[in-house]
């Protein structure tokens, strides 16, 4: 039986994480000319002003296209892009509007945040925090709240999360519990005491709203209100978990450089645009201030610095399973990639297999 | 009170944008706004010690380059999370052609 790391941001792996330096600690970039910089850095309402008007509208106009055809084969195909719109693309959408790169308005970017943990079933304020910290501390064992591929790994679950079984549900009682009694000891570790009010106000909100949800499919004893509200969850999160995988899943643990940790992976227009090109995640990681649509061009400009980029979605997923399958049996296994010849040297530092915790 | 010290030409810093100014073991930030006026705060994030001026100036506002954090650079309000505790901010003037900071 190999023995499971301790993933808690409360136990053991976090005080060796702090001892060591690997929290809050210095990370690779690649140099970019400021004034380069910029430029890309530069904030515009126009793209997600677009693209938001597009994904609201889609969703409308198949959720009406649903309920009008319920009870017939035609609401089906109306429902599986329902589905996805609402329980896939909201990831992205909460993602990009929490870093508040979406839009140059910020009012834009909370209202679209608001809506989008609201889908996702994420409370807005505990998972800002959550995400500052992956952010600070990027797949680093002990500090990241947001590691989803564990070691060793369950694929069973990892499987079953294509159809929100039981990431739905766990997600759903966390704001219960947080709605009843706030942050618990693990999320108290990012989550300042001053933001508690705020996380519990929003948990009993969008509790309440679910709830509301359910309660009108008890009086019409019909489940298209679940069709509608947090069902998409369950049987339309399949592409966020689809690309969601490859961020970082079969990469290095524990280092201090975004391209031994994460993956980006070249990937269709409706992907893409679904997933707000955060297939371009070395370099969103690198630097999270780049909106996304301007992640291909930040892409261009680096990519020499940066090992290949996975030419497809299957091409990421036959390496991601081939060292998931590996990390069962050799936790401290990780798919590591050449880099080019002309890219600086991967920051040595604490990604050999040594530096892991002795298997006991 | 303490003195001005020089920090750059004007020209070196460009209109709405800010650089690293280090003084005596501290580090600051110097900001010019759209219209050319110059402000300074102190140079670390108050969240995680990031040096804003890797950072984009947005109007009034520094959003920090780790995790878009946002401060009012002219009054050192933090204004997005997770930036929560105000900066520290700085007299800054023109003198004969260069930025100088009260520091
Ligand atoms: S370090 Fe500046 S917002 Fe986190």
């Amino acid at each position: 039986m190999t023995p499971a790391r301790d993933y808690s941001l409360i136990g053991p792996e976090r005080d060796r994480a702090i001892a060591i330096g690997l929290a809050s600690a210095e990370w690779y970039h690649t140099d970019v000319p400021r004034k380069v910089m910029k430029g890309l850095m530069r904030r515009n309402d126009g793209p997600a002003t677009r693209d938001t008007i597009l994904w609201l509208g889609l969703l409308l106009l198949t959720g009406i296209g649903g309920i009008a055809t319920w009870g017939t084969w035609w609401a089906v195909p109306f429902f599986l892009v329902y589905g996805v719109l609402y329980g896939s693309a909201c990831d992205s959408r909460w993602h990009e509007c929490g870093h508040g790169t979406a839009f140059k308005t910020q009012s834009k970017n909370d209202w679209v945040y608001a809506l989008a943990s609201f889908m996702v079933l994420r409370n807005p304020v505990a998972w800002r925090w959550s995400h500052a910290r992956h952010h600070t501390d990027t797949i680093i064992v002990g500090r990241d709240p947001e590691i989803t591929v564990m070691r060793p790994p369950d694929i069973a679950r990892k499987a079953l999360a294509f159809v929100g079984i039981p990431d739905a549900f766990v997600h759903f009682g966390v704001l219960v519990r947080q709605a009843i009694s706030g942050p618990n000891a693990e999320e108290a570790d990012y989550i300042p005491e001053s933001e508690v009010p705020k996380v519990m106000f929003w948990a009993r909100l969008f509790v309440g709203l679910h709830l509301v949800a359910l309660l009108l499919a008890l009086l019409t004893w019909s489940i298209l209100p679940l069709m509608l509200i947090g069902g998409p969850r369950i049987y339309g999160t399949w592409h966020m978990v689809l690309v969601g995988l490859l961020q970082h899943g079969g990469l290095a643990e524990d280092v201090l450089d975004h391209r031994l940790n994460s993956r980006t992976v070249y990937m269709n227009p409706v992907s893409r645009w679904l997933y707000w090109n955060m297939n371009y995640h070395v370099e969103h990681h690198m630097f999270p201030m780049v909106p996304y649509h301007a992640l291909p061009a930040l892409h261009e400009l680096i990519k020499d610095d940066l090992p290949p980029a996975n030419p497809s979605i299957p091409h990421a997923y036959a390496e991601m399973i081939a060292a998931v399958l590996r990390q069962r049996t050799e936790p401290g296994y990780f798919a590591r990639r050449a880099l080019p010849p002309g890219a600086k040297p991967y920051v040595e530092a604490f990604h050999t297999e040594t530096s892991l915790p002795e298997a006991s | 009170m303490s003195e001005w010290v020089d920090v750059c030409a004007i020209g070196e810093i460009e209109e709405e944008d800010v650089i690293r100014f280090d003084h005596v073991g501290r580090t600051f930030a110097v900001y010019r706004d759209e219209d050319g006026t110059p402000f300074c705060t102190d140079g670390l994030c108050t969240h995680e010690q990031v040096h804003l001026a890797d950072g984009l100036v947005l109007d009034d506002e520094i959003e920090c380059p780790k995790h878009n954090g946002r401060f009012n650079y002219k009054t050192g309000a933090a204004l997005r999370t997770p930036a929560c505790v105000a900066l520290t901010t700085y007299p800054a003037r023109i003198a004969e052609g260069r930025i100088q900071v009260q520091v």
